[in-house]
């Protein structure tokens, strides 16, 4: 029984053991450095494979809820289409308008992927696997999620070309609306954690009562941020029903319709680990991070739990593209500040509310009464504002 | 309440995408080109020289009459008519096309170079799979190109080319009960009185 | 003065002179950018996480895009052709140095220069967040109140005047 459990810990462990085992050849003064290296070349590798991954579950899973096949020519399932996909990016050719600012339009994708990596640093994988231990760990991704907006707005303005001003325009004030409610969303699990740092807040998640797990979502102020926090994930990520900055059918591509081959792909790359990124952001804050479901299950490693739980919500995603129509503009607006923000607020509210309330059954009680009655009034509300009018012209007259 | 119309919706999709696993006439796509979807038989691509028998020059029913070139709105057919005459399709000595081109850049498959055709010679051809790498030479279809057989006519286009083959039997028939007819006349013309016949003698 | 120090350093300096010196706004702003995140890099390397995270959140990420959202909104495509030093770069050069010798002398001379730095208190966001809700409360709820006039103001501003009632 214990060797079991012995051999199951060194399988969860084994990438720490396998790193300790390779600063053990390096002198002490460089550890740091080569450990951070190693860490950077890891998630370098992993999270690129796992968009690759995702761009052919994408179009398969996109496929097949459509009624067609997705890609099923170039390998078994269509497997080595993003292979192919990769070649094709590289070696098209990269046009840059005469009129471009060439500085700036080659240096918003690199920042774009730089601030999207850097995200990955304070994100627990598994138990002890994290790049970045920071005490402020949350805030630190929030920080270079901000960046992101900058990087949209240089390839914007950059191309010199009124779609991609246009563009610009709208997918960073999408992002900063968004912005304002996934921090709220997630300030209610720091709020029950009682710290910024992402491997405590996983760690408060990890223990359990008889088999079901302490994850922050299955609080009632937990699902409900999980919800907030993923709406505003796929906002943020500029990812359908929200995806009207970059949609292809209404502003060609947004704000980098100038740019080809290359990078386009490192737009599209830096998007994805955008959402990849956020995805791992909320399996951290709510799903219990590398936590395993049930208490039986904790033999399986931690970080196979994580991914599990990414490829999941990545599912997810991609369902909810498949499914939703795009929102306009205002109705995007709208429903950050009109819905999502107060809902958020509120939420802040419950959280407070269940922390000095005992527990069952008056918290669980009191606290679904609190968050499911605002929702349910605001959204009926919100529904009866939008009355159908004769649409008027106004030059046509 | 709020939000169930995004359920809905969320379980119309994966019942779309789980259905699609499960029954596969769900999935309408058509896996070009191991499946094609069978064409009509009034489709249509680009014209072809119809030939009857094994050999493509003497059994080609075109007769060079020129009418489908005269006809062709966009003016893509080259026809040359050749010096000597051969036998046509029902029998009849005729002139046959030394040069028949058709630059299929050009032309717009309306079909009025066959409805004109009185003779059955040339038809429109039903394949769409054409490809080339030459865009000037390799679009200019000559004679050789043109022909195909009239069993392969059958292929596409099996009423059409039934009725051709009746209509051509019957065009047949005459002819032969023609020449016939002029040959048992002729033996009642050699039953008269012997007479010095002149060097250049009867036609048969 | 530690090696990462003098790089840190000498990123925020050039970041912060080419914003100064540059003709594009465009231009400017980014390169503005940079020596905020320098600035954030300090701090950071001073081990004062929090302030360090929300320098980067709220300059980079909000005080950048909204000079940005200016120039976007107001912008003329090309640049206007102006030098980029002014005729009077000799006599302004001179009363730079000269504050900046002030300067440089004042602190140089002063005690704090020279002191032994006290033990530094183990600065988590925690004690951050307990002295706001305890000894500074008062400050907190006076700029709250700050935010919220100046959201509610800028709502007014943009909001659509709709004289006839719907």
């Amino acid at each position: 029984m214990t060797q079991t459990a012995g051999i199951a810990q060194s399988i969860d462990q084994i990438f720490v053991l396998g790193m300790q085992w390779l600063l053990s050849y390096v002198p002490p003064a460089a550890q740091p450095l080569v450990s951070a290296v190693v860490f950077v070349i890891a998630i370098i590798i992993v999270f690129p494979a796992l968009f690759a991954i995702t761009t052919w579950l994408e179009r398969k899973g996109l496929g097949r809820i459509q009624n067609r096949f997705g890609p099923n020519r170039v390998g078994p399932w269509g497997l080595f289409q993003p292979i192919a996909d990769a070649v094709k990016s590289l070696t098209k050719e990269d046009i840059v308008p005469i009129q471009a600012d060439h500085v700036v339009h080659f240096l918003a994708p690199i920042l774009l992927v730089t601030a999207a990596f850097l995200a990955y640093a304070v994100l627990p994988v598994g138990r002890n696997m994290v790049l970045a231990d920071l005490d402020a760990g949350v805030l630190f991704f929030f920080a270079i999620g901000s960046t992101m907006e900058l990087a949209v707005f240089m390839a914007g303005w950059s191309s010199r070309s009124k779609y991609s001003l246009l563009g610009a325009m709208r997918a960073i004030a999408q992002m900063i609306s968004y912005e304002v409610p996934m921090v709220l969303a997630s300030v209610v699990v720091i709020m029950q954690a009682g710290s910024l740092s992402t491997m405590t807040i996983v760690d408060r998640q990890a223990g359990y009562t008889g088999i079901w797990p302490h994850w922050f979502v299955f609080t009632p102020w937990g699902i409900v941020g999980f919800v907030l926090f993923m709406i505003a994930a796929t906002a943020e990520s500029n990812r359908s029903p929200f995806d009207l900055p970059e949609g292809e059918s209404e502003i060609i591509a947004g704000y980098y319709i100038e740019y080809s081959g290359f990078k386009f792909a490192l737009f599209f790359l830096g998007e994805y680990l955008g959402m990849f990124a956020t995805s791992g952001m909320a399996i951290t804050l709510f799903l219990g991070g590398w936590s395993a479901p049930f208490s039986f299950l904790t033999w399986i490693p931690s970080y196979i739990w994580f991914f599990i739980k990414l490829v999941a919500l990545i599912c997810g995603f991609i369902w909810i593209r498949g499914t939703l129509p795009r929102l306009r503009m205002d109705q995007l607006m709208n429903l950050a500040w009109e819905f999502i923000l107060p809902m958020a607020l509120i939420n802040m509210l419950v959280a407070g509310v269940w922390h000095f309330l005992p527990t069952w059954p008056l918290r669980w009680l009191v606290c679904s009464a609190i968050v499911a009655i605002p929702c349910i009034l605001l959204g009926i509300g919100l529904k009866h504002k939008k009355k159908f009018q004769v649409r008027t012209y106004r030059y046509a007259e | 309440m709020v939000g169930d119309g995004i359920l809905k919706g969320l379980a119309e999709t994966a019942r779309n995408f789980l259905g699609s696993y499960v029954s596969k006439d769900r999935l309408i796509t058509v896996q070009y080109p191991e499946e094609r979807i069978p064409q009509i038989e009034a489709a249509r691509s680009f014209p072809f020289l119809v030939y009857d028998g094994p050999d493509w020059q003497a059994g080609m029913r075109c007769v060079a009459c020129q009418i489908c070139e005269k006809e062709c709105p966009p003016k893509c057919i080259l026809i040359k008519k050749s010096a000597d005459k051969k036998p046509d399709a029902v029998g009849k000595l005729q002139a046959y096309p030394a040069v028949f081109d058709i630059d299929i850049s050009v032309c717009m498959s309306c079909q009025i170079c066959v409805e004109v055709c009185p003779f059955d010679a040339i038809k429109m051809d039903v394949d769409y799979d054409l490809g080339t790498d030459d865009r000037f030479a390799g679009l200019l279809l000559d004679k050789q190109r043109l022909s195909k057989s009239n069993e392969y006519y059958h292929q596409i286009h099996p009423t059409e080319a039934a009725a051709v083959d009746a209509a051509l039997a019957e065009e047949r028939a005459k002819v032969k009960a023609a020449a016939d007819a002029r040959a048992a006349a002729a033996p009642k013309v050699v039953a008269a009185p012997p007479q010095p016949q002149p060097a250049g003698g009867e036609p048969k | 003065m530690t090696v990462s120090f003098l790089v840190l350093a000498v990123i925020t300096v050039a970041g912060t002179a080419a914003a100064m010196g540059l003709r594009n706004a465009v231009h400017c702003v980014l390169a503005l950018t940079v020596g905020f995140v320098g600035i954030a890099a300090l701090y950071l390397q001073l081990d004062a996480q929090f302030v360090g995270l929300t320098q980067i959140m709220v300059y980079v990420g909000a005080v950048a895009i909204l000079a940005v959202f200016a120039i976007m909104m107001t912008h003329s495509p090309t640049p206007a052709p102006l030098p980029a030093y002014s005729s009077f770069w000799l006599a302004g050069s001179v009363v730079a140095a000269a504050v900046f010798a002030v300067l440089a002398w004042a602190i140089s001379s002063s005690p704090a220069y020279t002191r032994i730095a006290p033990s530094q208190p183990d600065l988590t966001t925690q004690k951050i967040g307990e002295a706001l809700m305890h000894r500074y409360v008062l400050p907190l709820e006076i700029m709250g109140l700050l935010l919220t006039a100046a959201l509610i103001g800028a709502v007014v501003i943009a909001m659509d005047r709709r004289e006839e009632t719907t």
